[in-house]
């Protein structure tokens, strides 16, 4: 049964939320600041966030950015209002790995929550390929569900693990954002793709990549993205 | 995007302003000027030549006449009466012996007597009007007369014996005197060539006066030309530089009033305008958070309706239903005050727009509704919004399959125009009555219905407004029109901007 933490400061959405997702399954937790939803982090442990980001008191921001410092593993979901466009930027660049805009219905929210999870629980084992793959200085264990850089393990949010993996399952390959984004965020074809530029950003600063010329996650100017495996 | 054509209207202006420069200010007053300095030189020129002329013939022709007469009154008295030939002669001689200088001829006639002071003078300066007039009038006669190059003044007079009892007695003896005036001419000539060279010097000057005046003149009106433009151009806040108290500084002056006065309501109208958007904004957001919580419930709602009793069961699947058109709304709204906020961002991706849009079909379930006409995969990309441009064709075809008829067509295609901006062109058209003409104008207007009943249909009544929107942020146009052959066509032309650098996804 999946742990969700709701931090949510209008007392009418957080009770409507928390029924919704407690119908569809869950375990939640509501908090409603983020200082109280920061605490509840240690004691409930969570295995998904659902982060409102307008706070009173704390920024969801700041939470955001406080439960990174805690767990780099952990998936968090933003909620925001649409057109808020810094705030999601920003809220990308925080470290949350998707985000849904409110008013959001209940099946979108679970939808949501089932794809992160389902990031964070990794590809379905396939037989006959190895299970740790190196790249130069780079492995990945695709079964294990980790990554080392120079032999040290390198923490990765779910989306930013999904990304590596899916990239990195075919070298060389260019993939478009709009692809990204269904392959790793179960996106459609249109949703927004500042998800996938802030996810590689992440991702290249959490691998050691030099920003200027990436040795891994190159940019196909007007294409995509690929995985350069030499 | 009024940019470009305000920019070719200019042009088209400046052209404008350059040919009618010839019959322009400065040309006039040129003109004008001359004209004025050429008229009071001439008249000037004419009254003081002709009194001078006057002047300085009068007083040569008096000192003559005056001279004339006291030889004649000293001379006469020793003549013997009744005179012969040779003492007439000497008579000529003394009288014309008066002027020292020696250039005055005497002609003197008594009876059939003719003698002249100089031997063999033809004296053809005498003509027979002065002879008569001598013949009938005691008094002294002269004659100005013109022979070829030569003007000589001629004077006559009857030489009369002092008064006897019976009144004056003429004594039959007639004297006439020709005097040439060359010096007179000569001043006359110097007089002409004096007013001549005044009225170079006054025409030259009249001309550069003309140009400073112009200059003058023409300064403040050419500022004041430029700063109209500025004004029309949309600079508000453009004011003249007033100097000096003449017309023109007034006209600068009550031009920056009138600048300051449009700037002002201008001003005011954009702060009325933005104060209602911002309301309507902000009623948006607010109506949100309740949504939000409203959103959240409508699948439990959903759900257990079944288990309710009837009545219940209709009302709260009703709720449900409403919540959710009212989410969407909302959003319509939210999104329309972006636009109008011009907070609206493009987030720009290059991608195939075939795809996109047998996506948009796709996700939407209306891949078997509509008939898609699209180019191969990859054949046609361009730098879009992917999220607005999904949101564009959502709306068109949505909209075709709500108030047309089958079949809906979606056609893709890039417009091929030499020389200019490549522009992918979708097509959206339906099979139905078409929009009625009155209508035509007004449906990309916010919640414009066109029947006068306002039926609520499944869009918000804001989805052509948006997709309008959409679609100018790309700098794109859209367009209704009826079909010919029956139905309506929404245009849409986007441009595809594949040129331009990104600065997204950059290393």
């Amino acid at each position: 049964m999946p742990r969700v933490l709701l931090i949510e400061d209008d007392r009418a959405v957080r009770e409507g939320v928390a029924l919704a997702l407690r119908r569809q399954g869950h375990e939640v937790a509501a908090a409603e600041t983020g200082e109280d939803g920061l605490e509840r982090l240690r004691s409930f442990r969570p295995d998904v966030v659902v982060l409102d980001l307008m706070l009173p008191g704390m920024s969801g921001l700041d939470v955001c950015r406080g439960m990174r410092a805690l767990d780099q593993t952990l998936p968090i979901l933003m909620a925001t209002a649409r057109g808020d466009d810094e705030d999601i930027v920003v809220g990308l660049e925080a470290g949350a790995d998707d985000y849904v805009v409110k008013p959001v219905q209940a099946r979108v929210l679970e939808a949501r929550i089932r794809a992160v999870l389902r990031r964070a629980a990794g590809a379905p084992a396939e037989g006959g390929i190895p299970k740790i793959d190196t790249y130069g200085d780079l492995s990945i264990d695709r079964a294990g569900l980790s990554v080392a850089r120079q032999g040290t393990p390198v923490a990765l949010a779910p989306s930013e693990l999904r990304l590596l993996l899916t990239l990195s399952a075919s070298p060389g390959q260019v993939f478009s954002r709009q692809q990204l984004l269904e392959a790793v965020w179960e996106h459609s074809y249109h949703g927004d793709a500042r998800l996938v530029d802030a996810c590689v950003k992440r991702l290249r600063a959490k691998m050691g990549e030099p920003p200027r010329e990436p040795r891994y996650i190159q940019t196909v100017r007007g294409f995509g993205y690929r995985f350069a495996s030499r | 995007m009024t940019g470009s054509a305000r920019r070719s209207s200019g042009g088209s202006l400046r052209a404008r302003v350059r040919v009618p420069q010839l019959r322009g200010l400065r040309v006039r007053l040129v003109v004008a000027f001359t004209l004025v300095a050429v008229l009071t030189a001439a008249s000037t020129g004419a009254l003081t030549f002709r009194e001078a002329r006057t002047g300085v013939l009068q007083q040569s022709q008096d000192a003559v006449i005056k001279l004339l007469r006291a030889q004649v009154g000293k001379l006469a008295p020793e003549l013997d009466f009744p005179p012969g030939e040779s003492e007439l002669r000497r008579f000529a001689v003394d009288v014309a012996g008066g002027e020292p200088s020696g250039i005055w001829r005497v002609l003197v006639d008594y009876g059939d007597l003719s003698v002249t002071s100089a031997p063999d003078d033809p004296f053809e300066e005498l003509t027979p009007a002065l002879r008569s007039a001598v013949d009938t009038s005691p008094a002294t006669v002269f004659q100005r007369v013109n022979s070829g190059d030569h003007t000589a003044l001629v004077v006559g007079m009857s030489v009369a014996y002092a008064p006897s009892e019976a009144g004056t007695v003429t004594s039959g003896i007639q004297v006439f005197l020709a005097v040439p005036q060359t010096n007179e001419r000569a001043y006359v000539d110097a007089l002409v060539a004096a007013v001549e060279r005044a009225t170079v010097a006054a025409l030259a000057l009249a001309v550069l006066l003309a140009l400073l005046a112009a200059r003058g003149v023409l300064r403040p009106v050419r500022a004041l030309r430029r700063a109209t433009r500025s004004i029309a151009e949309g600079r508000l806040d453009t004011r003249l530089a007033v100097d000096g108290s003449d017309e023109l500084a007034d006209l600068s002056h009550t031009f920056n009033e009138t600048a300051a006065a449009l700037e002002e309501s201008v001003a005011e109208l954009r702060g009325m305008e933005a104060r209602a958007r911002r309301f309507a904004a902000d009623v948006s957001h607010e109506l949100r958070t309740p949504l939000a919580a409203m959103s959240a419930v409508t699948d439990v709602l959903d759900e257990d309706a079944d288990r309710l009793d009837a009545d219940t069961a209709t009302a709260v699947r009703l709720i449900s239903e409403e919540t959710v058109k009212l989410a969407r709304l909302v959003d319509d709204l939210m999104e329309i005050s972006r636009f109008d906020a011009g907070a609206a961002v493009l987030h720009l991706d290059e991608i195939d727009l075939a795809e996109s849009l047998r996506r948009t079909l796709a996700a939407r379930a209306w891949t078997d509704l509509v008939e898609a006409d699209l180019p191969p995969p990859d054949a046609l990309r361009g730098r879009v919004d992917p999220r607005r441009l999904d949101v564009v064709v959502a709306n068109l075809v949505g909209n075709a399959l709500r108030h047309g008829a089958r079949p809906v067509r979606l056609r893709l295609y890039e417009d091929e125009k030499p020389g200019a901006e490549r522009l992918a062109v979708i097509e959206v058209l339906d099979s139905g009555p078409g929009i009625p003409d009155s209508v035509l104008p007004h449906v990309f207007e916010r919640f414009y219905k066109s029947d006068a009943a306002r039926t609520r249909t499944e869009g918000s009544g804001l989805g052509l407004a948006i997709t309008t929107e959409n679609v100018r942020v790309h700098g794109g146009t859209v367009r209704a029109a009826n079909r010919p052959e029956g139905g309506a066509v929404f245009t849409v032309r986007l441009p595809l901007r594949r040129d331009e650098l990104s600065d997204e996804g950059r290393p």
